[in-house]
């Protein structure tokens, strides 16, 4: 672990956003402890990138509350982003984590020697001097990877890192993710591909509508999930038909 | 069409020769207008980067304002500063009015709104890329700004060739301040206005095809760089 004194358990109360009167994050609550990788799941607009937001701070929550046990010792509570879109700065390669070390405040003196190290942990340092947005869809999403373990987080959160990678590249990220679990780095990653969360995960968040429905181990999710929702998720079935009975001008194409 | 023939031949003459009175006043229009476009740039960029990034109350107002004054008239301009320049304003101690200096001040301040506005649009498409990210790193306002004009600086290269195209092409406020005092503080096109108006067609003549001249090669270079810049940037 890079902190000395322990941030986690990391907690959520009551935790509820909403905009434009609609409530998109209703009342969850969970604790997250160290040492476990967690996915957290659900169908499109269940709001886990939303959730994931408001517990990085980008967003703050309309009422509820995120909190780390860093908050009661002062230690500074270390997190990082990657989205499923790189954002990546207009310079290069070894620029990029650059600018997020003086960001940080890292000694300028380690720049270099944290950059090499991170780069090779994704397999870039050839690229090292690349214009960052010359480099392929696969690439941007390692180098955005190096640049948030760069860091060294105590936290790293990834929202579907892999939704737009074909499966080598897929399996690069998911070894950096391992290296970075296996570093310390609590993980708390959304995505939509159950096999990956089956794969890689210690534990699973199951999300529907705004709200957490299970949070489980992953084994005991996927073999006996007590909420039915997540029961019909992980068969693959689609939700929504459960839920929203067809419209009428539906109904009338079925008949015809 | 013979006198313009006339006119043109002499005007080449006095640009090949490098006559000293064309040279003179060329390199005064150009001390006044380049100077006038960095100071307006070293308020304009931040404050248009300022204007993308921050949320306050009546910011649409201010954005708005920032683009009309965009048009603002030279002369009214001109007039302004005139008065705060001249002995009885408020800055009549200085002794400015009828100096490049109080020419400087009419161009900056026509100046300013054009980079403000224009990079407030750059900075601003900027900013929706990198909001998230800025904030993820933990990046402070002032860091997020410097990252905004430095990203987007070869598109904000076109703010500042509006800039210097409006203060370079400026007649009615630095005729004002200026005076078109001889040796002090004629430019090209204080002095085109009355070379024309003395009948002099080949020195207008000569003084306009040195600023079209000049303009081209200020716009073919920065185009350049920015090619150059882009293609790098990706």
């Amino acid at each position: 672990m890079h902190g000395q004194v322990t941030i986690f358990p990391l907690h959520t109360k009551n935790l509820c956003y909403q905009i434009g009167g609609k409530r998109l994050i209703k009342d969850i609550s969970f604790s997250l402890s160290h040492g476990t990788k967690t996915f957290i799941v659900g169908p499109n607009g269940a709001g886990k990138s939303l959730l994931m937001r408001l517990c990085h701070g980008l967003i703050k929550p309309t009422s509820g509350s995120v909190e780390c046990h860093a908050v009661q010792t002062t230690q500074k509570c270390k997190q990082a982003m990657v989205f499923q879109r790189p954002v990546l700065l207009r310079r290069s390669v070894a620029g990029n984590i650059a600018y997020a070390l003086r960001v940080y405040g890292v000694e300028k003196r380690r720049h270099r020697e944290i950059i090499e190290e991170s780069l090779r942990q994704v397999g870039l340092n050839r690229f090292s001097k690349h214009p960052a947005r010359s480099l392929s869809f696969g690439e941007q999403q390692r180098l955005a990877l190096a640049r948030a373990l760069a860091l060294k987080p105590d936290i790293l959160f990834l929202d579907e890192p892999t939704a737009n990678l074909d499966p080598a590249a897929t399996h690069v990220v998911e070894e950096v993710i391992e290296m970075a679990h296996l570093a310390g780095t609590k993980i708390i990653m959304t995505t939509h591909d159950l096999n990956q969360a089956r794969r890689l995960s210690d534990d699973i968040l199951f999300l529907y509508r705004g709200r957490l429905k299970e949070q489980a181990p992953t084994g005991e999710l996927f073999t006996n999930p007590k909420n039915d929702l997540a029961q019909a998720f992980v068969k693959g079935e689609l939700l929504w038909w459960r839920q929203r009975p067809l419209s009428p001008d539906c109904d009338a194409h079925k008949d015809q | 069409m013979t006198d313009f023939s006339d006119a043109l031949t002499t005007a080449l003459t006095l640009v090949a020769t490098m006559d000293r009175d064309l040279t003179e006043i060329v390199l005064l229009s150009l001390r006044v207008s380049l100077t006038a476009v960095a100071i307006a740039a070293i308020i304009g960029l931040p404050l248009g980067a300022a204007l993308a990034l921050l949320r306050f109350p009546g910011r649409k107002v201010v954005i708005v304002l920032m683009s009309a004054l965009m048009g603002l008239p030279p002369v009214v301009v001109g007039l302004a500063v005139y008065l705060l320049l001249s002995r009885s304003g408020p800055f009549g101690t200085f002794g400015l009015l009828f100096n490049p200096g109080a020419m400087i001040l009419a161009q900056v301040i026509l100046v300013i709104p054009i980079i403000a506005s224009l990079t407030q649009q750059v900075t601003e498409d900027l900013w929706h890329e990198y909001e998230e990210q800025l904030q993820s790193l933990g990046a402070s306002t002032m860091e997020s700004v410097w990252t905004l004009l430095w990203d987007g600086r070869y598109s904000l290269m076109t703010a500042h060739l509006a800039g210097f195209g409006r203060a370079s092409a400026e007649v009615g406020a630095v005729m004002i301040v200026g005076g078109n005092i001889d040796h002090v503080t004629r430019v090209m096109t204080t002095s085109i206005a009355l070379e024309v108006s003395k009948g002099d067609l080949p020195l207008a003549l000569g003084l306009g095809l040195v600023l079209i001249f000049l303009s081209l090669c200020i716009n073919m270079g920065v185009h350049s760089l920015q090619t150059v810049g882009r293609r790098w940037q990706r």
